[in-house]
């Protein structure tokens, strides 16, 4: 077990934040081992890019290494006695059974130490709670099993968007390969200004979820009717990645969440962006659009949203065929019902939270008249506003 | 012997004697140790590579709560409830529990729940898939159907609990022999009466959480949903209230055992005994004080916080002391390694590592990295299996013996301490690196940064596993056709009461109350 | 010491048998209110009170400005349309302020919905008082229909000097199968 721990020892040092000392060898080969999975530790807490991150890190190596002292200590004296006091050597026991001076020290010694603990924990503790003069807030919102992202604007017109798991079912199960970010990957990452403090308001949709990004030092419970607050200073551009940390159900390990921390003027030309996207979908909605240009709009939405589980040719795979499907030559309601609601307990995820109206329609529109399913129906936006609103 | 037992299956069925009734709760707490031992191998074979191999998220959620579940309350539980109906009416000098047949309901009802929890796995929409904490309102609005039997499982089995403590409650209070004093007793007499009145206090506490979820499910009450004024973090408070003393309902019986065998083998008193017991009462104190600790991160006000962070990080003051106590228990004493020594060192060093990252975690700023990753994962296995499992299967070779008059095989046990010692941490030391790097408890499938760990730490897993299949058979081989023991006192360095009866242990012990030796104050 | 039976075990165990009972009913009569009343005096969840306020505060306090940002979220399986009319107010401490959330049902059939508010930092949440809300009742609204839902408030005076902003966020849940039932709303 003092191997275990004393290889932990050598791995810090390995990790530079330690400096003295011989690192074993066993440390050595499970680093390797742990060296290629790219630069975040495998070992152990990411520093991060906040000052609240360095302070719990500082915080949890200081604890760390006391542990490790006393440790040694402890185990010290326990394997020596094992050594030393062996019946096999022919001791013979003393009979000693109490001493008031040495419990009172070793009663009064952790308290100290503890105490000493305590004053940089608190210290830490306040830093993470003030939450006063962030620059932004974003309300993050838990649902089963994805994240919905809002920003909140002074002019009301806020920008939100769900952030979905963006790994392919097909490296999930196994009939693909996996790629370096496999589950870690979303198909629209949140998007941060650095050196600002954002604010996040985390609540749910239906069951507790916990908004997590370990190098934004951030966890904070997403409970359904309330609001949570943390918040985040990140000090260095980069993709970083976090997930749910609450058991939220099925795909509670499907949902991850990853933030994107740009400079102040790429961050402005997202938002714009974003905010003109969301203009242009509002005006889709309202129009009403012929069977070329759905098919076109649809062929796009099925690559990237269906693909993977159905097939190119629609043939199927971990999802059901698309070709010859009776739910596709069936009615309309019902494909509709499938699209947006998804089917409970599958794979197929519940569309209508995550496509917009335009895209639902142009991608069952499209799955109706490919992949030789003739059906000559079109869907419009407004069909599935309706369907949607029941 | 006046009158032996009853002969064929209704020996067992009506019994009011502890000895069977103890032996009926350890052959129990095994099968359900095996059955969690068994969701748990499925566990790690899925987690053995990334990606999705043998089983779908849903069963795996189903996996870890029923995994939980049957490892606390079937197992680990039962295990030293067992332990206690056959030691503590012999180490008190006592004929037989005090209320035997309502010794004998409390076990029996056992059996039953299980078998509705085990029953669940086959119900529309599978078993409880909410981990063993089932919070709401993932364990309520969100639940499968199965909950309902999950809540009656609870509360059967919460029965069985409260029913055995009042039983341990009131024999030692009541059945002492002449002249044992509480501050004669054994250690292991002393943290059960301390864990019994736990037991008494928090079950009903459980029982009143899981009724406020079959309201809510069934009634239409809304204690844990905001939309009729409830909130769902009222039930984690419920529960933690319940759950953190319910930690050392687990781990006190497990100090007992411990403090038991290491002065045996060290042919020593035990150090501090006065220190220990009032270790144990303040840990039991301290433990209704802390309960948030597992809740740092649902938006507390700050001074809940710190409050709780200080309570908790007190705890490492007793849990210190019994740490010092035994190894100064050690020291100067002259050692020997039988399986059960082993097994209670093995317990020493793991469970200090599991305190050490318990003080980590109780530290709250800290814990907003910790929390709901695997290295609390790490962290509660290395105290409740290097706990409460090493003491148990320490205290199992001790006592074999003296049950069944026969000695096991000591190569054999010594080989199953190692490959134990050496599989379990091969499992479980891994998942504080994982846990520390970002890995959420919980999860079906994980990113590729963890997949050498977990592969680790699913083979050593597997070596655990079928170390206790080595268990199993050495038992199962000693009573069948161990080494005869003829020595009252079977280990040389053994203390107290229990080894002045005839080896293997009669049926009855005690009818007459001993007469205790004054040299031997207490062991 | 009250003696419950002639044999002294069964008296400790009748003895126990009423602290375990009693500690069933502690988390029903004790801990649940408890938990309500430390809820509203600590503000845990950033909950506000379910009653209206009615104390008068001494005057305005001029020289203080607080950003009020309004937040709406719908629960599952709640599908009204539900937002506030205006996302930010600035607003002095003292001073009383009006404000509407906007609600529309899009289903044909009668619906009743229940918001639940939080106010996030959490300890401001005490210094928020609710002169009228719509959150203190259950809110019905017909099939297809709007409505225009209001809420009057008053920043407490004594809101603790670094509360610069307060986010009220009001989650609504559908609550027509529970309002058939006698269920107390906040």
């Amino acid at each position: 077990m003092l191997g275990s721990l004393s290889s932990t020892l050598g791995l810090m040092r390995k990790k530079g934040a330690w400096a003295t000392g011989a690192v074993l060898t066993t440390a050595a080969s499970i680093a390797q081992a742990a060296g290629d999975a790219a630069e975040r530790s495998s070992v152990n807490m990411p520093v991060g890019v906040t000052d609240v991150g360095s302070s719990i890190y500082s915080l949890h190596m200081l604890i760390f290494w006391i542990c490790v002292v006393i440790g040694v200590g402890v185990f010290g004296v326990m394997f020596y006695s094992i050594y030393y006091h062996r019946k096999s050597r022919g001791v013979v026991p003393a009979q000693f059974h109490e001493s008031t001076k040495v419990e009172i020290a070793w009663t009064v010694v952790p308290f100290l130490i503890l105490i000493g603990m305590a004053v940089p924990a608190t210290s830490t503790l306040l830093e993470i709670y003030d939450f006063e003069d962030a620059e932004m807030d974003i309300l993050v919102t838990g649902y089963q099993w994805k994240w919905k992202y809002e920003y909140l604007q002074e002019d009301g017109e806020n920008v939100s968007f769900f952030s979905n798991l963006a790994t392919s079912q097909s490296e999930i199960y196994n009939s693909a390969d996996k790629n370096d970010n496999y589950l870690l990957e979303v198909d629209e990452p949140i998007v941060i200004p650095v050196n600002t403090k954002v604010r996040f308001l985390v609540t749910a949709n239906d069951v507790i979820h916990a908004f997590w990004v370990p190098e934004l030092a951030v966890k904070k419970d997403a409970i359904p009717g309330f609001i949570n607050e943390t918040w985040t200073l990140a000090k260095e551009e980069g993709i970083y990645r976090g997930q749910c940390a609450e058991l939220c159900g099925k795909d509670h390990g499907f949902m991850p969440i990853v933030v994107k921390v740009v400079s102040e003027a790429e961050y402005a030309e997202w938002l714009a962006d974003k905010q003109a996207d969301a203009a242009q979908i509002r005006e889709l909605m309202a129009q009403t659009f012929t069977m070329d240009e759905l098919m076109a709009r649809g062929k796009d939405v099925y690559q990237k949203n269906c693909l993977a589980c159905h097939g190119a040719g629609g043939e199927g795979g971990v999802g059901t065929a698309i070709a010859g499907s009776a739910i596709v030559q069936g009615e309309v309601g019902g494909h509709l019902e499938v699209g947006v609601n998804g089917v409970p307990g599958s794979a197929m995820q519940a569309f209508g939270g995550i496509l917009n109206d335009v895209d639902l329609a142009a991608v069952i529109t499209y799955q109706r008249n490919a992949f030789g399913n003739n059906m000559g129906d079109m869907v419009q936006p407004i069909d599935v506003f309706n369907y949607k609103k029941g | 012997m006046a009158h032996g037992p009853a002969k064929g299956i209704s020996r067992w069925l009506f019994t009011t004697n502890h000895k069977d009734i103890g032996t009926m709760y350890l052959w129990f707490s095994f099968a359900m140790f095996i059955l969690g031992g068994a969701f748990a191998m499925i566990i790690r074979a899925e987690l053995f590579q990334p990606g999705m191999q043998l089983v779908e998220p849903a069963f795996f959620n189903q996996m870890t709560t029923l995994h939980g579940l049957v490892m606390v309350f079937g197992a680990i539980m039962p295990s030293f409830v067992g332990l206690a109906n056959w030691l503590i009416p012999m180490m008190i000098g006592a004929p037989d529990m005090a209320l035997p047949r309502m010794n004998n309901w409390s076990f029996w009802i056992l059996p039953p729940a299980f078998l509705l929890l085990a029953s669940t796995l086959f119900m529309e929409g599978g078993a409880p898939a909410f981990g063993w904490t089932f919070y709401a309102p993932l364990s309520t609005t969100y639940a499968a159907p199965s909950v309902t039997f999950f809540i009656f499982a609870i509360h059967i089995l919460g029965l069985s609990s409260i029913m055995g403590s009042i039983n341990i409650i009131a024999t030692v209070m009541n059945m002492r022999a002449p002249g044992m004093t509480y501050m004669k007793m054994p250690l292991f007499v002393w943290t059960w009466l301390i864990t019994a009145f736990l037991l008494v206090a928090v079950m009903p506490v459980l029982a009143g959480a899981v009724t406020m979820m079959l309201m809510d499910v069934h009634f239409g009450t809304s204690f844990f949903s905001a939309a009729g004024g409830g909130d769902p973090v009222l039930f984690q408070h419920i529960f933690w209230f319940f759950g953190h003393p319910e930690v050392y309902i687990i781990i006190l019986p497990a100090f007992g055992v411990v403090s038991q065998i290491i002065p045996a083998f060290s042919r020593k008193p035990l150090f501090g005994y006065d220190s220990m017991v009032y270790a144990t009462a303040a840990i039991a104190f301290l433990s209704f004080i802390v309960w948030a600790h597992h809740m740092y991160t649902v938006g507390m006000p700050v001074a809940g916080e710190l409050f709780f962070m200080y309570a908790t990080m007190l705890i490492a003051v007793p849990t210190g002391v019994k740490v010092f106590n035994w190894i100064t228990t050690m020291w100067r004493g002259a050692l020997s390694f039988e399986t059960p020594m082993l097994f209670c060192i093995g317990f020493l060093v793991l469970f200090t590592i599991g305190g050490f990252t318990g003080l980590m975690l109780s530290i709250a700023p800290a814990d907003f990295q910790y929390h709901d990753s695997y290295f609390v994962v790490a962290h509660f296995h290395y105290v409740m299996v290097a706990g409460a499992v090493f003491s148990m299967t320490a205290a199992v070779y001790y006592w074999l013996p003296k049950w069944t008059g026969k000695m096991y095989n000591e190569t054999m046990g010594k080989t199953h301490f190692w490959i134990s010692f050496i599989g379990f941490n091969v499992t479980f030391f891994p998942q504080h690196f994982v846990g520390l790097a970002g890995m959420p408890r919980r999860i079906p499938d994980y990113a590729l940064q963890f997949a050498d760990f977990n592969m680790m730490s699913s083979v050593g897993a597997f070596i655990y596993g079928a170390s206790q299949i080595l268990f199993l058979y050495n038992v199962i081989a000693t009573i069948v056709a161990g080494k005869p023991v003829s020595d009252d006192k079977v280990w040389d360095g053994a203390e107290g009461l229990e080894w002045t009866v005839a080896t293997p242990a009669p049926y009855h012990t005690f009818e007459t109350p001993p007469t205790l030796d004054p040299a031997h104050a207490h062991s | 010491m009250l003696r419950l039976s002639a044999n002294p075990a069964v008296d400790t165990a009748t003895k126990l048998v009423v602290v375990a009972v009693a500690m069933f009913a502690f988390v029903f009569v004790v801990m649940v209110p408890l938990y309500n009343v430390l809820c509203d005096a600590l503000g845990i969840n950033g909950k506000t009170s379910g009653q209206a306020y009615t104390a008068v505060q001494a005057g305005v306090d001029e020289n203080r400005e607080v950003t009020i940002q309004f937040v709406a979220t719908n629960n599952a399986g709640m599908p009204w349309e539900f937002r506030p009319e205006k996302t930010m107010m600035t607003v002095n401490p003292g001073a009383s302020n009006d404000t509407v959330f906007l609600a529309r049902n899009p289903l044909p059939q009668a619906m009743v919905a229940q918001a639940i508010p939080s106010v996030s930092p959490s300890r401001a949440a005490e210094y928020f008082h609710k002169t009228e809300c719509f959150c203190f009742n259950q809110q019905p609204l017909d099939g297809r229909s709007s409505a225009e839902m209001p809420l009057q408030f008053i920043i407490d005076r004594e809101l603790p000097k670094d509360i610069s902003t307060i986010t009220l966020s009001y989650t609504l849940f559908d609550v027509t199968e529970m309002a058939q039932g006698a269920v107390a709303a906040r």
